[in-house]
């Protein structure tokens, strides 16, 4: 099998003993486990039917993330629910899906009483093809053909817009499918007003349509790499109104719910390399520099040098990259130093482990010097044994399947979709190299024996702003992934954060770092509610890559003397715990809170300004108007 | 069609009705239908289909499915296209 989009080719396949073991589930974590398998409809039915009796049941699904969605669609949704809920699984979410009356995307978006009311969703997915839209066509008629795009794309966006307003649920919207028939062949796409000229155009379009926080998932693209023509299966269409063949009811599930994780920052950031036989063909310490095969003129050599242009790519957009290799460390660094023909180098790699522990530790090394959390980490091997230690060892982790041919590792590794994106920002372009300099940091702090020396030495430059057009895409980016330091783990989405920079009874902030060592961007997003007595913190997190610095005293400082000008008594932080942010829960005690009340969901810190001290903190800083 | 091949294609299909309906006790011969099974409404009959062409490499037509009557006729047009492969 060479097209992994066919059948998730780079999950483990199922174990034979898969529905036994589903039959004893009873956690969370464990349902999450064999969704990770390259189940087939009929298991993820499974999988959806056992997580549906466990909440019917009540039972306790966490670390599982409860999230619920509508499905509007003009086919048939029954078919697809199931597979949705089961793959969402497998990205740690326990999916609720409300779905639409078949084919009722207009009445489901304009009429005051629909299927969602009641519900309180955080998505919804628009899932049309090109039966389900107003499409026109006209061939050779470009006139008529521009209305007809224009009038589509009008239908859509009050679609959208209408179900926004109404649920206040993020739209997630598919592209058009082509179809398949060309009638006039080669000129089809050529000859305005065809049905495939039509679709092109609205894809096109849809990108400049929508708001800034709604997502497209690009279906065109993937019924574009399994072939169209698998894709649009006309006997199920007209026997059961099914959109497209079945058998890719998995891979579009997948699509679906990539989207649904990177909404709640479940993205990976980190890429970590084996060497051998991965990065190069052959080992380096039993063929040397000379023996290795990597560079152009010989078909091996070439596949590997893929794999590293890929990797390098992945790095300008912001995923981060490091090594683990069981070699000498000199021996496995001599080709990133000597190679000609190598195009990755040292100093693209954040962390280089290579030695003869076993890769789970160094793994856990790596995570822990990048201050990265396992599951934003992605490890590439071509060892089975060893994907096999990784994944058993640290679950958390992936691991992908790779094929034998090393010319197939890139094209596996990018159907895998561990770096779906929903927003790219400046701070994405930099990111690699931002993880880079902290690695170098915690070298200076290893030699450094007092920790306000080194912070002295740092240099440090903070910078405050308040939210504006120019930070927001970050500052929503900030807001969606950050588990670790956030205080309420509050979701907003760009529109949300837009809408706070013109609200007075906000103070919101954005914070800057810089350095000797390089610039960390923003780095902490702060939100109060102001009240004429109460300042409320709404939202507190932090990057952390700079914990350590002082930067939350810093923050504090500024928030403390902004509360005061506004003639306020009292700051209240709310701390709620979840299982990914347990390293913020003395925050607020040690910078001077006093608890007022609490239990496991939510707790309540109090700080009488009178009562507050400033302290002396070694960074210089600056506001930004 | 001698019954013994019929036997033998019924023999095939009983992992897949027993992964679509989702019990692994349920018994088929050529008498079964829809009516004797209690999941197998509109929708896993289309489930059931798909299972069967994947697990066989054979694709159905509309018109081919509508009119069986039970699982001895699927077996018997399982047979036939079988044959003429």
């Amino acid at each position: 099998m060479t097209n992994p989009y066919e059948n998730l080719s780079w999950l483990p396949n199922p174990p034979p003993d898969f529905a036994q073991r589903l039959a004893v589930v009873n956690s969370g974590s464990e349902l999450r486990e064999l969704a990770k398998y390259g189940v087939d409809e009929n298991q993820l039915r499974r999988l959806s039917k056992k997580l549906q009796g466990m909440q019917d049941q009540h039972a306790d699904l966490a670390p599982l993330i409860p999230v619920s969605i509508g499905v509007i669609c003009n086919a048939t949704t029954k078919l697809v629910t199931p597979m949705l809920v089961g793959t969402a699984l497998r990205f740690g979410i326990a999916l609720k899906v409300v779905e639409a009356e078949y084919n009722q995307i207009a009445q489901e978006a304009f009429s005051e009483d629909s299927s969602f009311s009641g519900h309180q969703l955080s998505a919804i997915l628009v899932a049309m093809d090109y039966r389900g839209l107003p499409l026109l066509p006209t061939p050779g008629d470009l006139v008529s053909a521009d209305k007809n795009v224009r009038d589509c794309l009008g239908y859509i966006k009050s679609v959208i817009e209408s179900l926004r307003i109404k649920t206040g649920a993020q739209i997630i919207l598919q592209n058009i499918a082509t179809p398949v028939e060309a009638l006039s062949g080669s000129y089809e796409g050529r000859l305005p007003g065809t049905l495939s000229w039509l679709c092109s155009r609205l894809n096109f379009e849809l990108d400049g349509l929508v708001a800034d926080d709604t997502f497209i998932v690009d279906i065109a693209g993937l019924a574009a790499n399994v072939g169209l023509a698998n894709w649009h299966d006309p006997t199920l269409w007209n026997m059961a109104k099914l959109p497209f063949a079945q058998q890719y009811t998995p891979i579009y599930a997948d699509y679906v719910c990539r989207i649904l994780a990177a909404r709640l920052g479940k993205s990976r950031r980190c890429l970590i390399l084996d060497l051998d036989n991965t990065l190069w063909g052959g080992v380096i310490g039993d063929d040397g520099l000379e023996g290795i095969l990597i560079g152009n003129g010989d078909p091996t050599a070439e596949a590997h040098l893929q794999v590293q242009r890929t990797v390098l790519e992945l790095r300008d957009r912001g995923v981060v990259l490091a090594v683990s290799s069981k070699n000498e460390d000199a021996t496995a660094r001599k080709p990133f130093q000597e190679h000609p023909d190598m195009l990755l180098r040292e100093n693209h790699i954040a962390v280089f482990q290579a030695n003869w522990s076993d890769k789970a530790s160094n793994i856990k090394a790596i995570a822990e010097t990048l201050s990265l959390g396992l599951e934003s980490m992605v490890f590439l091997d071509d060892n089975p044994a060893e994907r096999m230690q990784v994944r058993k060892e640290l679950p958390e982790i992936a691991v992908p399947e790779l094929p034998e041919d090393p010319a197939l590792y890139t094209r596996t590794l990018i159907a895998a979709g561990y770096f779906e994106a929903i927003i790219f920002s400046d701070e994405d372009r930099k990111r690699a190299s931002f993880y880079q300099d902290n690695a170098k940091r915690a070298q200076i702090l290893n030699s450094s024996s007092d920790m306000d020396s080194y912070l002295i030495s740092l240099e440090m430059e903070i910078t405050f702003a308040p939210f504006d057009a120019t930070g927001r895409a970050r500052i929503t980016q900030l807001i969606s992934k950050s588990n670790q330091f956030n205080l309420t783990t509050k979701r907003y989405s760009e529109l949300d954060v837009k809408g706070l920079e013109e609200d007075l009874t906000y103070y919101t902030s954005q914070i800057r770092l810089k350095d000797t060592l390089g610039d960390n961007g923003m780095i902490s997003v702060i939100i109060c509610k102001k009240g004429p007595e109460i300042w409320k913190i709404d939202t507190w997190l932090m990057s952390c890559r700079v914990l350590g610095r002082r930067v939350e005293e810093a923050a504090l400082l500024d928030i403390v003397n902004h509360a005061k000008e506004a003639g306020a008594v009292k700051l209240v932080g709310i701390y709620s715990p979840t299982d990914r942010n347990i390293i913020v829960k003395d925050h607020f005690r040690k910078l001077g809170f006093t608890k007022t009340s609490g239990d496991s969901h939510i707790e309540t810190w109090d700080l009488e300004l009178a009562q507050y001290q400033a302290p002396k903190i070694p960074m210089r800083f600056k506001y930004a108007l | 069609m001698q019954p013994i091949i019929v036997e033998k294609v019924i023999n095939q299909l009983k992992p897949i009705f027993c992964n679509v309906f989702d019990d692994e006790a349920l018994k088929i011969d050529i008498h079964t239908s829809a009516q004797d099974v209690d999941a197998w409404d509109s929708l896993s009959h289309i489930r059931l289909i798909i299972s069967i062409e994947k697990a066989l490499g054979l694709r159905f037509s509309a018109g081919e499915i509508a009119d069986l009557k039970n699982v001895g006729e699927m077996a018997q047009l399982i047979l036939k296209k079988q044959a003429n492969i």
